[in-house]
């Protein structure tokens, strides 16, 4: 099967600023992709140039396997819910809602009603009159019911509280079991949505540093937590995300994975192994190197 | 679901509780991918890959159009895998510890007996 999405050394720069550099990654068809990285990585930005609403510098992007930009037939099966979309002030919720029906061929009319009534939206209030909650859930509303082949959401939950949030994500999950197609979700809140990602991308200033499905990357990095000389013992020559040390006692995370006779030995050594959460890993990817580690590339 | 660990593995570990402590019979209809996706807030495509593991182990087994079921023989097959697992999984890690704390197995074995007395 030809990939949904497929990007090859794609590269943005503004001026000298390097928003994306040479990244280079495809999307299959039916999965939810979970795109996630600081602000700043250049996840928008990828967003941008995935669903033709900016273009690259350098680089090649296809989507359905042909250019998105200003390219009608990719675009129409393709809905992008971005962060601070701007929906028409005057429009009302029903209004914008008819307007989106218009444009996405596949659009459930049905299900956007029924959505409008769980997130509890007000259909004769006009976009300039709803909360920042409301909006997102319009964004949120007009994401699902499209229905579109690709969806994007790029951090599409600003103002809504946890209830909303958990609302979206079963709503999210429901709708693509039962109308699969491909969804990639940028967002912070990684612990929230972890368990519904089935691939996970990672920018970092631009670059990709993870394209790895979810189940491999879930428990493959670990924490170790003993005596210095026992752990570095073990983890060999595993690559360190984090090292804090007090005392002789030190505690690392590790990319890892650790092998099992590696962790049998750990265990029989009385170091102790944590699992490191999809965040966490995300955190240690992206994160300033720890103060033992810049001391070591300074020497 | 626990952080750390692959969630097709857990739930596959599930499923096979279920069948050892009997909440799942053999020849019984197993929930769904699409519902159990659901119920644990997972993609169903991991969902499926737990599934089909146990399908590979010769647990589950599909009936075409109808859905999952459990095998006959699977409980059985199950209580087996797990106490060869026993040792492994609960007499090691409690032997370490007793180590640490200077019991030896012995005493831990008269602590194994007297608790069982006292239950």
């Amino acid at each position: 099967m030809s990939p949904v999405v497929s990007a090859r050394n794609v590269t943005k720069r503004y001026g000298s600023m390097v928003a994306l550099d040479g990244v280079t990654f495809s999307v299959r068809e039916n999965a939810i992709y979970g795109l996630l990285g600081r602000n700043g990585a250049g996840k928008t930005t990828l967003m941008r140039i995935l669903t033709g609403q900016g273009f690259a510098t350098d680089g090649d992007v296809q989507v359905f396997g042909a250019a998105p930009y200003e390219n009608d037939a990719v675009l129409a099966d393709v809905c992008f819910v971005k962060e601070s979309h701007r929906y028409p002030d005057s429009h009302t919720v029903a209004n914008t809602l008819e307007a989106a029906s218009w444009l996405f061929p596949s659009w459930d009319e049905k299900f956007a009603e029924s959505l409008v009534d769980d997130f509890r939206l007000p259909r004769k209030r006009r976009v300039k009159k709803l909360s920042r909650g409301e909006l997102s859930a319009l964004g949120v509303i007009i994401g699902l019911a499209s229905r579109a082949r690709l969806t994007l959401f790029d951090e599409p939950y600003l103002g809504l509280d946890a209830v909303a949030r958990q609302q979206f994500y079963d709503h999210l999950l429901r709708d693509y079991t039962e109308h699969p197609r491909t969804v990639i979700l940028s967002t912070h809140l990684i612990d929230e949505v972890g368990d519904i990602l089935e691939h996970v991308l990672v920018l970092d200033r631009g670059r990709l540093v993870v394209d790895e499905e979810a189940e491999i990357l879930r428990g493959q990095a670990v924490t170790l937590s003993g005596p210095v000389e026992t752990v570095d013992e073990l983890i060999g020559s595993l690559s360190e995300l984090r090292r804090d040390r007090i005392g002789r006692q030190v505690r690392v995370t590790v990319r890892g994975p650790l092998e099992p006779t590696a962790r049998t030995r750990a265990e029989a050594l009385g170091i102790s192994l944590e699992p490191v959460s999809l965040q966490q890993l995300v955190v240690h990817l992206t994160g300033a190197p720890t103060p033992d580690a810049s001391k070591e590339l300074s020497r | 679901m626990d952080e750390g660990r692959p969630i097709f593995q857990q739930i596959a570990e599930q499923i096979e509780n279920s069948i050892i402590d009997g909440t799942l019979a053999e020849e019984a209809q197993v929930p769904s991918t699409n519902e159990l996706a659901a119920f644990h807030r997972i993609n169903p495509a991991t969902a499926a890959k737990g599934v089909n593991q146990l399908v590979d182990d010769g647990i589950l087994y599909k009936k075409r159009g109808i859905g999952m079921f459990v095998s006959s023989g699977a409980r059985a097959k199950l209580r087996v895998r797990r106490r060869e697992q026993f040792s492994d999984q609960f007499l090691r890690p409690m032997l370490t510890e007793a180590n640490k704390l200077g019991l030896s197995p012995a005493e831990v074995k008269d602590m194994i007996d007297a608790w069982g007395q006292n239950r």
